[in-house]
């Protein structure tokens, strides 16, 4: 078997496995190429099928590209889209960029807080997420089912063993297990796969006229293009093989201090 | 290829990978610059180590607490490098580092020497099936180079290690903070003529799925989210195709593939090991997650015992007689540990304990136990089909062991009986079950009342039978003691014995509704894993539990023989209730509350239940 077949095959008997063990899951889609890639995974474990809700945490400050794109595949695909919004904050206005808060706030609030609001409302506990070991440090330490409590917090500390697939999917009420079937991939296995499969990626990904991409997306403010000629994905691969930049160079909220994202993490950022 | 590196605490194993990931070019621009700054804001020296070390209270303290993965290039291919903590205090994270694991690379620290955790980490290897290792001799600048401590190290080493039952491809001398040895040869080891790290890693071998084995298809779930009803899982072991008949433990239903389902790939008609895929099958048959689908000549075995060596990583220790789950394969069932046959210090091997008088294993012990489960589990030798022969206890909500299926002498019951049925055929009379039945007005079917002694369910069992005797029905009874004097006369009342009995009342009385009799048991029958094995070999529905239940206080209180008193006073061993325990049934047909209801009642209530149960069945309604 090759090897994006067995990262496949890996992904899939954890979203069955999750799918079994959670009545109320949903899975966190950004649009971005993780989790569309994540997404689709899913139909591949349910024949086709989405058997449950999609969050998508909506800042108010994505590329609006993004919130078109991400219409378009719902009614493609039949999903069931919930859409969360930290509204109080943004009434308010204490955001970065109108620079009321630290890009670590505003992370906090729009992202990590949106989701805490959208987890209780429709008590999900249960959530997948698409992240990678191979994106950054902390994510590195990651379970496939990694335990957040009542407050979100991620105990690093103290994880549950995790051995032959056996998964941590007992916990306290008020808790909630993330769920990352994508961790034990890399981001050539992303793309390679996207290539492999043929599926459909938000064009931001690809170089535009003024020969820049992106290759993480975020929010506007805080996520910067690269200078980039792939107009393909193909080309993308080749760029990556070749590459020795880390994927989050363009993402601003990482960088604010030696641990700025460890502690955003622990408070239960994805 | 997936690389763990263990050894004891501070050894040097971050190290090592920091600069591996360094000297092979695999770092991210500037990640190393960074940490350099950081740590000269921090005013403190620079570690190869914080490269791992990526939370903020392992660099502080210098130590790695939770595992980590990382990506890298040798020449040769792609390897996921999986970073171990060597500190006790996070052996379970060490577990989950290396239980992914293809190979080990094992660091023992030249200048200290092999270390607790040096030896203990061997021995989990072992435990979790790795079985390719290479030993890196580290920290040689310490010690001048100087082969004669390598050699030291090297003969105590192995011995260890043989002891343990692993060999070393190598034993590398190595500086992993001044990168000696790891991917050229160091000039201050001049006599070292062996591989170097790199090179040693590239020799290891890539674990090959295990096709050749015999079937298992893991069943997680059954969906049914639009005409089909798909069984879908993962294949373990071995291989399927369209046409095959798989037979599925527990349970023993049987049906042949009919497809294999994938969603957006190309068409195939078989499934190999390590595929999730999903299947349909083309008979209507039962079957439900924890299911394990193989193929009739090769089956699993299918027990509510098995012998094991486990890993005890809980915060409380592991006790006999505790309620605990298993979780093997997709199967969770709750049990119980029944013996404790020894307790092992893996950093020593010594015994702890008196082998067969310890009743717990502490937290980092290993133990060889007995496991009972409340209903059959499917499973094999996890040195036969390693997929299916280890599983994880689960206390309250966490996962606090592991462990592996080890060698005893289990019965193959279904292999024995497709062998015997070889030889043996069922005598098919002249006369059919169903020819009976018309003429008898009824089905035929198991009655079976379960509950306390002195519950009631002779006095009810003889009454009902009376009741449908007079009706013109065919009915009998079987009673405790009646069998306990001749069918069973060579059982007492230990677990095993227990289980017995019932099977052979369950043979009996399965043979008796087969002649279209109503067949009432009243026994105690305290599993509810017995209970379920005689469900299981009844057709559907023709297995009626009938739940004689009335609380202890008042079977006592009863006591018709003077029972409850004996074993009071311990003249009775193993009294259910007293001193064994009782399973009440979770979903009985029916259930009787003799503290509230008189017999009566409780003979008109299973009459009633007949009725309904023969008007299902068929023409003759109502002549219960
Ligand atoms: N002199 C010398 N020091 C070393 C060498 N390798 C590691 N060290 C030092 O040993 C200390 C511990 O190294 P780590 O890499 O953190 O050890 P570890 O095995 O990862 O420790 P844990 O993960 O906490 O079990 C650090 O201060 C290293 O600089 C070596 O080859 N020579
Ligand atoms: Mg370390």
């Amino acid at each position: 078997m090759d090897h994006l077949s067995k990262l496949e095959n890996q992904s899939i008997y954890i979203l069955r496995e999750a799918h079994n063990k959670f009545e109320h899951l949903a899975m966190l889609w950004s649009i971005g190429k993780d989790s569309t890639v994540l997404l689709w995974l899913a139909r591949k474990a349910f024949f086709g099928h989405v058997p449950f809700p999609l969050v998508h945490i909506d800042t108010s400050y994505k590329i609006p590209s993004m919130i078109e794109y991400r219409d378009k595949l719902v009614l493609e695909w039949g999903l069931n889209l919930v859409v969360g919004r930290n509204e109080p904050v943004l009434q308010s206005g204490v955001t970065y960029p109108n620079g009321k808060a630290t890009r670590v706030e505003c992370c906090g609030t729009l992202k990590k807080d949106a989701l805490k609001q959208v987890l209780d409302q429709h008590g999900f506990t249960g959530v997948i997420v698409g992240v990678r070991r191979d994106e950054e440090p902390t994510r590195a330490k990651e379970r496939y089912f990694s335990p957040r409590d009542k407050h979100m917090e991620w105990n690093v500390e103290d994880q549950p063993p995790e051995l032959w697939d056996q998964f941590k999917t007992d916990f306290e009420p008020g808790a909630h297990i993330r769920v990352h079937p994508l961790l034990h991939w890399t981001e050539l296995n992303v793309w390679e796969y996207i290539e492999r499969e043929n599926i459909p990626m938000i064009p931001l990904y690809f170089s535009n006229e003024q020969g820049m991409r992106y290759r993480s997306l975020g929010c506007a403010p805080c996520t910067v293009p690269i200078r980039s000629n792939a107009r393909t994905v193909r080309d993308i691969i080749e760029e990556l093989r070749a590459s020795r930049t880390p994927e989050r160079a363009g993402r601003a909220q990482d960088k604010e201090s030696e641990d700025a994202f460890e502690k955003l993490r622990r408070d239960g950022y994805m | 290829m997936k690389i763990v590196i263990v050894g004891h605490v501070d050894h040097g194993k971050s190290t090592l990978i920091g600069r591996l990931l360094h000297d092979s070019g695999s770092l991210p621009e500037g990640r190393v610059e960074q940490l350099r700054q950081a740590a000269a804001r921090r005013r403190v020296p620079f570690e190869w180590a914080n490269l791992m070390d990526s939370l903020q209270a392992e660099r502080d303290q210098n130590i790695s607490i939770e595992t980590t993965q990382i990506w890298f290039h040798s020449a040769v291919r792609e390897y996921v490098i999986i970073d171990a903590p060597g500190h006790k205090e996070f052996l379970k994270n060490m577990v989950t580092g290396a239980a992914s694991a293809d190979a080990a690379l094992l660091l023992v620290d030249a200048h200290e020497g092999i270390q607790e955790n040096s030896r203990r980490h061997a021995y989990l290897l072992h435990l979790l099936g790795i079985r390719q290792l290479v030993v890196l001799v580290n920290k040689m600048d310490l010690v001048r180079y100087d082969q004669e401590v390598h050699a030291r190290i090297v003969s105590e080493y192995s011995q260890w290690l043989r002891s343990v039952g692993l060999v070393s491809l190598a034993f590398i001398p190595i500086s992993a903070k001044e990168g000696d040895n790891l991917t050229s040869h160091s000039p201050s080891l001049p006599w070292w003529t062996g591989p170097t790290v790199m090179e040693a890693l590239d020799s290891l071998k890539p674990h090959l799925a295990p096709e050749s084995l015999p079937l298992r298809f893991v069943v997680q779930d059954v969906y049914r989210f639009d005409a089909r009803r798909i069984i879908a899982g993962r294949i373990e072991a071995g291989s399927l195709k369209t046409g095959d008949r798989v037979f599925f433990s527990p349970g023993g239903k049987s049906s042949e593939v009919k497809s294999i389902e994938r969603w957006a790939s190309a068409p195939n008609s078989t499934a190999e090991a390590g595929e999730s895929i999903g299947i349909t099958l083309t008979e209507q048959i039962f079957v439900e997650r924890g299911a394990i689908g193989a193929h009739v000549e090769s089956p699993p075995y299918e027990l509510t015992r098995l012998k094991a060596r486990l890993f005890w990583m809980g915060r409380r220790p592991l006790q006999l007689r505790s309620p605990y789950r298993i979780k093997l394969a997709a199967q969770e069932a709750e049990c119980e540990i029944e013996r404790i046959e020894r307790v092992l210090d893996a950093s020593t091997l010594a015994t702890v304990g008196t082998p067969g008088a310890v009743s717990k294993v502490d937290r980092h012990e290993v133990g060889e136990v007995i496991i009972r489960t409340r209903k059959p589990v499917a499973f094999d030798l996890a040195e036969e089909i390693v997929a299916t022969g280890r599983f994880v206890i689960v206390d309250g909500l966490d996962v606090a062991g592991g462990g592996i299926v080890i060698p005893d002498a289990y019965p193959r019951i279904r292999h024995d009986t497709q062998q015997k049925s070889e030889h043996i055929y069922w005598t098919h009379g002249k006369v059919t079950t169903q020819q009976r039945e018309i003429r008898n007005g009824h089905p035929g079917c198991i009655l079976w009342l379960t509950g306390l002694s002195a519950s009631g369910k002779s006095t009810i069992a003889t009454e009902l039978e009376r009741q449908l005797f007079n009706r013109g029905n065919q009915v009998c009874v079987l009673d405790g003691d009646n069998v306990r004097h001749g069918l069973c006369s060579d059982l007492g009342f230990s677990p095993e014995d227990r289980t017995e009995n019932i099977r052979r009342i369950g043979e009996v009385a399965k043979l008796l509704a087969g002649y279209g009799v109503i067949c009432v048991t009243a026994f105690i029958s305290p599993y509810r894993a017995d209970r379920d094995l005689v469900r299981k070999i009844m057709p559907e529905g023709r297995f009626i539990e009938v739940y004689i239940n009335a609380p202890i206080e008042i079977c006592e209180a009863r006591d018709p023989k003077g029972l409850y008193a004996k074993a009071r006073s311990n003249q009775i061993k193993n009294f259910t209730g007293v001193s064994a325990p009782y399973e009440a049934p979770d979903r009985p047909e029916l259930e009787l509350r003799t503290d509230i209801l008189g017999c009566e009642e409780c003979v008109s209530s299973i009459i009633e239940f007949l009725n309904a149960f023969a008007e299902a069945w068929g023409s003759n309604a109502g002549r219960i």
